[in-house]
Parts: structure tokens; C-alpha cells; sequence
């Protein structure tokens, strides 16, 4: 691994001892499997109205018009003009659609990975309806074939490939799931041969937030679920749907899903992760043809139907609260009402910030950005958009859903020396349960 | 032959030609690409796929309140210049001669001073799309060529038609002529640049739709 600059200067990673002929013919290769029918309607649909940049955090953050959503995806509808458009031949021909260079590609590693979180609140203001979130999910696929890919992500893909998981080997899965049992004083159920629900993790929650992992199990307990956390299968942070390493995703998902089949669980839930829901819950079904054998919830899913069943009750906290939207979770995934009556069963009053719902400004740390520090300087840019609409709504609480856009947006308070806290929904239910 | 004669004949129907072969092979060979739709099982009381499909044609005639503060501008000028457009190409009464000689169908047309004056704000809204596009540091770096050209093309027969029922500059037959060749140019290259949005438009609204629908999440 190496991390380089371009002759304009521009930084970049780049993996694997390739010539520069081969990284491009890779990256083609991998914006060529993804020109199907619907890429290509929307490729061939944008008016360039620039109605993308300002729904942009990181375009309205610095106002620099390189992070407008639809030029970040410049090489990749390049190669498709080239290659794959209804006249790519004649293109071709009369020299109107150059070549993607290696030098393109490098650049665009910054705005690929760097400067997008797959927030899709581009796709919302787009007039077009272009999926430009998604697009740009498929452009780092070429990307990650032409091993173009920010370092910090490359590891952690290569650390999920060996070990199952960017954060823990498998081998240490069940030692950590009881000691986070004994540390919290809560029974824990491992690698259990057959239960109905089969409970899994992010990376987050195996570092920062190991408190989660006890959370969950505790709110199982209470409504005597028959319930596990299991070794084969517990990572549901998606790094190969986030880095563009389809080989990757598909493995991940196959092994929580087998998993779950064959203890016979009939509910699979993820823990408090977007990206974990955008993989599992919506591309599953890559693998699968739509017909999964278990049912696979979003832990904020969990808590609703566990609220609003009455299985388990709340101590109101009497408090007002604001409530950041992960956007996987939200925009993306449609749970939209599931934290909102949570809150509510939690006797909260809620403060919506001015931008929230389908329409929540990103934390500034999905996609990857959180781990890829070279993105820190944006990132902090984009987080002061949060501070503001937090510190305008005036709640007493700040709370989410997203370990990541926790991480984020702890992150970004610690160095503005910002003080608040920003807390788990599934960390104030289980603190709060009613004997 | 005179230039009226070659405009009206075979540029005409040249360029009808390639406009119809054209947006044919560009539709097909989009839509005809796999399409690899991944299939999920929906959120209980998700709308129907084909719900889905027309939510996301029609969600999209207007933007959400928040991205409106920036771009409202932009958009209801957009909305102008395409319904000037569409009202001067089709109500315009020697259009609908035009349109008649060609097809055998017609209908009323609008007073030749009201088309003048929706043709002179057509003309002046295109501008202003052209003003944002050079002055607008985002606009300048997302702009190809394309732009400029189907901008121009667009504006070319507007500008002519105007100074044909105006009687402006020259005779009367040359700035026909002229307004109708402008219009075989838009034709031509129709189908090769983003004109296209014309018909594709609904196909990209639409998955989006279908993807987002099926998720119960907004479009």
C-alpha cells in the first residue's frame, strides 16, 4: 500500500503492484459489470441542472463545486459513454468519448470515497430521479478492482476477508460477547445451536460501544426471547458493500444468513448500523432472488415492535430529545417512524432538527468517511451543519440510531470542543426498562 | 429548388429520420441493457412497484421545500422555458398547418400575439438558463459540450421563429427557411445529446421510484 499524489497534487492510495494499463482495464472492467439497464437510464437522463450540489454536506460545507454529487461520478459515466451507451461505436470512432485515464481515476479516488457517504440525499433533489448514491456505490466497484481504493478501507476489507470481521477475529467473538456479559452483569447467549432470533454486531460495538452488545441481550432476556449471538455469523457491518468489493459483500451476507438458517432463527436483527441495514435488509436479495429464509430487521425495528407490542415496558424519562436520521437507516431504508415512537414510549418530548426524516443531513461519516482519515478536514467541515441545526433545536438529549454516525458525531463534537452527548436509542431503552 | 423548398423537403424529412432512428436506437439500446433488478421482499404496506414507478414520475415535478431555497429559481425557469416551448411548437397556428400537412391532425391554436409575446419569454428564459450555466461555478464544472450545443439548438429556432413572424432582418421566405432548418438541427441532434431527458426522463424517475418505493422510503 502506498499513498501518492498526482502531478496536480491530488492524494490517492493505490494497492497491488499493477501497471497503469492494468489498473485502468480493471476499472473498466468493474464500471462495465455495473452498466445495466437502470445505471444507464440515469446515466443517460442528467440535464447537468446542479441541483445536486447543495444537498450535498460536503459541497455546502466548503462550497467547493469538485464534492457537486453528480461530478464525483465523471470517469464512470465516461466509461459508459465509451463502452457501454447505445452509440459508444460511434463515440468511439469520431473521438468524442475520450478514455478514462489512470490519472482520472486517481483523482477521482478522493471524491469516490473521500467526499461521498451514499447518503442518496443527492438522489432526493435530483429532478431527474438519478440514483446518484447508488451510481457512485458502483463506480467504487471499478474502483476497487483497479486497487484504488483509500488505505484505510483496503485494510479493513482485507482484515474483514481474513477474519470475518474488520474489527475481530472470529475465533475471539464468544470471549468478547461474555465478557461483556460479566462487565455489564447481564446473561449472554453464544453460539447456541438453535434460537429464534440471532443477534449481530458492528464493528463499533466490539470497540466503543461494547456496552450495545449487552443492551440488546438485556431487553431479549427481559421479554424471554429464545435468542443468540453466534461466531459464524455476528459481523453486519458490510465493509465490501461500502468499499465496492462485491465478492466481499456477497460473503458477508451469505454467512449472517446461513447462520441464521441454520440455527432456525426466524429473525435476523442488525445492530445500530446503517450501512449493516442497506447490505442485509435491501441486498440480500442479490443472492437470494428476493426469497430469504429469515426475516432481517434494523435493531431500531426490534425496539419499536417491541415497545409497541407491550412486551416490554419504559420508565418515561421525561426529557426533550432531537433525533439524527441515519440516512441507510431513514432516507435510504425507510424507517422513518420506528425511533420516533420509541422516543415517544420513552415519554420524550422530540425537538426535530430543521432538516430531518427523509430529508436529515448526513453525519458527514457514512461510506467509509469515518474510517478514512484523509477525509477528516471535510468531514469536520460537514459535521458543524449538525452542530447547528442541534443546537438550534434546543433539546435537552441528542440520540441515533447509527453506531457509526455515533462515532461521527462524537468525533466531530470532540474537536470542536463541542459538549454534548450523543446517545444510543437502543443504550436509553435498555437503561430504562421497567421492572 | 429554393432554400424554402429544400427546408420544407428533404431536410425535413431527413432529419424527422434520424430523429425518430435515432431516439428508437438510443431508447433501446438504454432499456435493453440487463437490467439486474435486485429483488427484495417490500416493507409491509409498501405501494406496488407500479405505484412506485408513477410516485417517482410525478414526486419529481417538484423539488422538496429544503432543496427549493437554493434552486427555486432555477427550477421555475426551467418550467418555463420547456412549457414556452411546448405552447409555441403546438399552438402556434401555422404550426398546426404545418402539423396538419404532415399528420392530418389539428386543433385551435392560440392568438398569434399571445405566441409572440410566450416566444419572446421563452427566448429570454433560455438566456437565463444560459446565464446560470457560465456564471455558476457548479454549472461551469459539470457543463460538456453537449450543453452549449443542445442550449444553442433550442434557442436557434426560437430565436428564428421569433424573427420570421416579426418579419426581422431579412425576407420573409429566407427567415423561414432559416427557422426551419434551425428546427431539422434540433431534430438531428435530439436523439445524440441530452434532449433525450425528453423521453428518458420517466424511465430514471421511475426505477428510482420502484427502489425506493419497495423500501417505504421517500423518492
Amino acid at each position: 500500500m502506498t499513498a501518492k499524489t498526482t502531478a496536480a497534487g491530488v492524494p490517492y492510495d493505490a494497492q497491488g503492484d499493477m501497471s497503469d494499463a492494468d489498473r485502468r482495464s480493471a476499472a473498466m472492467r468493474g464500471f462495465l459489470h455495473e452498466f445495466g439497464a437502470v445505471a444507464a437510464a440515469h446515466l443517460e437522463t442528467c440535464v447537468r441542472c446542479g441541483m445536486c450540489a447543495n444537498a450535498c454536506h460536503f459541497y455546502v460545507a466548503t462550497k467547493n463545486p469538485d464534492y457537486t454529487p453528480i461530478n464525483k461520478l465523471r470517469p464512470f459515466e465516461q466509461a459508459y459513454n465509451r463502452h457501454a451507451g447505445p452509440f459508444a461505436p460511434i463515440f468511439r470512432l469520431l473521438g468524442i468519448a475520450p478514455k478514462v485515464t489512470v490519472t482520472e481515476l486517481e483523482e477521482w479516488e478522493r471524491l469516490i470515497y473521500d467526499a461521498c457517504t451514499l447518503c442518496g440525499r443527492c438522489t432526493l433533489a435530483c429532478p431527474m430521479g438519478i440514483d446518484i448514491a447508488e451510481l457512485i456505490k458502483e463506480a467504487r466497484h471499478g474502483m476497487y478492482k483497479a486497487g484504488l481504493v483509500p488505505d484505510r478501507l483496503q485494510l479493513m476489507d482485507r482484515t474483514a476477508r481474513a477474519w470475518g470481521s474488520p474489527a475481530t477475529p472470529a475465533d475471539d467473538f464468544a470471549d468478547i460477547i461474555r465478557e461483556a456479559g460479566e462487565q455489564h452483569g447481564i446473561e449472554m447467549n453464544v453460539d447456541l445451536e438453535k434460537a429464534d432470533y440471532l443477534v449481530t454486531v458492528a464493528p463499533a460495538e466490539l470497540t466503543d460501544h461494547t456496552k450495545a452488545l449487552a443492551d440488546i441481550a438485556r431487553i431479549l432476556n427481559k421479554i424471554g426471547a429464545s435468542w443468540t449471538y453466534h461466531s459464524e455469523g455476528f459481523e453486519a457491518s458490510n465493509i465490501g458493500y461500502i468499499n465496492g468489493d462485491i465478492e466481499l459483500q456477497k460473503a458477508m451476507t451469505l454467512r449472517l444468513i446461513e447462520t441464521a438458517k441454520k440455527i432456525g432463527a426466524h429473525t435476523l436483527i442488525l445492530p445500530e448500523c446503517g450501512h449493516a441495514y442497506g447490505a442485509a435488509r435491501w441486498e440480500a436479495g442479490r443472492w437470494y432472488d428476493g426469497k430469504l429464509p429469515t426475516r432481517i430487521i434494523h435493531m431500531t425495528e426490534f425496539l419499536q415492535e417491541t415497545v409497541i407490542s407491550g412486551k416490554v415496558k419504559l420508565n418515561p424519562i421525561n426529557c426533550t430529545v432531537s433525533f439524527h436520521d441515519p440516512c441507510q437507516l431513514v432516507r435510504r431504508g425507510g424507517v422513518r417512524q420506528a425511533p420516533r415512537d420509541v422516543l415517544k414510549a420513552l415519554g420524550t418530548e422530540l425537538k426535530e432538527l430543521e432538516n430531518h426524516g427523509d430529508l436529515a443531513w448526513c453525519c458527514g461519516g457514512g461510506g467509509g468517511v469515518v474510517s478514512n482519515t484523509r477525509a477528516d478536514p471535510i468531514r469536520f467541515k460537514a459535521f458543524q451543519i449538525k452542530q447547528r441545526e442541534v443546537e438550534d433545536a434546543g433539546a435537552e438529549r441528542f440520540v441515533t440510531a447509527c453506531g457509526q454516525c455515533r462515532i461521527t458525531l462524537t468525533q466531530g463534537a470532540k474537536h470542536f470542543k463541542w459538549d454534548r452527548k450523543v446517545e444510543s436509542l437502543l443504550e436509553l431503552v435498555a437503561d430504562n426498562l421497567a421492572d | 429548388m429554393t432554400l424554402l423548398d429544400f427546408a420544407r423537403g428533404p431536410a425535413l424529412e431527413a432529419s424527422l429520420f434520424i430523429f425518430v432512428a435515432g431516439v428508437i436506437w438510443r431508447c433501446v439500446g438504454t432499456l435493453l441493457l440487463p437490467w439486474r433488478l435486485v429483488r427484495v421482499e417490500p416493507r409491509k404496506g409498501a405501494s406496488s412497484p407500479w405505484v412506485a414507478a408513477l410516485k417517482g414520475v410525478l414526486v419529481k415535478l417538484w423539488p422538496y421545500d429544503t432543496f427549493a431555497k437554493s434552486g427555486v429559481v432555477q427550477f421555475v425557469n426551467g418550467y418555463i422555458f420547456h412549457a414556452g416551448f411546448a405552447v409555441v411548437f403546438l399552438l402556434f397556428a401555422p404550426h398546426i398547418l404545418f402539423i396538419k400537412g404532415v399528420t392530418g391532425l389539428s386543433w385551435p391554436s392560440l392568438p398569434n400575439n399571445v405566441i409572440m409575446m410566450i416566444g419572446v419569454v421563452t427566448a429570454a428564459s433560455l438566456v437565463v438558463a444560459l446565464v446560470f450555466r457560465v456564471t455558476s461555478p457548479v454549472l461551469r464544472l459539470i457543463s460538456r459540450v453537449d450543453d452549449y450545443i443542445s442550449w444553442f439548438l433550442t434557442f436557434l429556432p426560437v430565436a428564428t421563429g421569433l424573427m420570421a413572424a416579426a418579419h426581422l432582418g431579412l425576407r420573409y421566405e429566407t427567415l423561414l427557411s432559416l427557422h426551419i432548418l434551425s428546427f431539422c438541427a434540433l431534430l438531428v441532434w435530439f436523439p445524440f445529446g441530452k434532449l433525450m431527458h425528453a423521453f428518458l426522463f420517466a424511465f430514471s424517475r421511475a426505477v428510482t421510484g420502484v427502489r425506493m418505493g419497495q423500501r417505504g422510503a421517500a423518492i
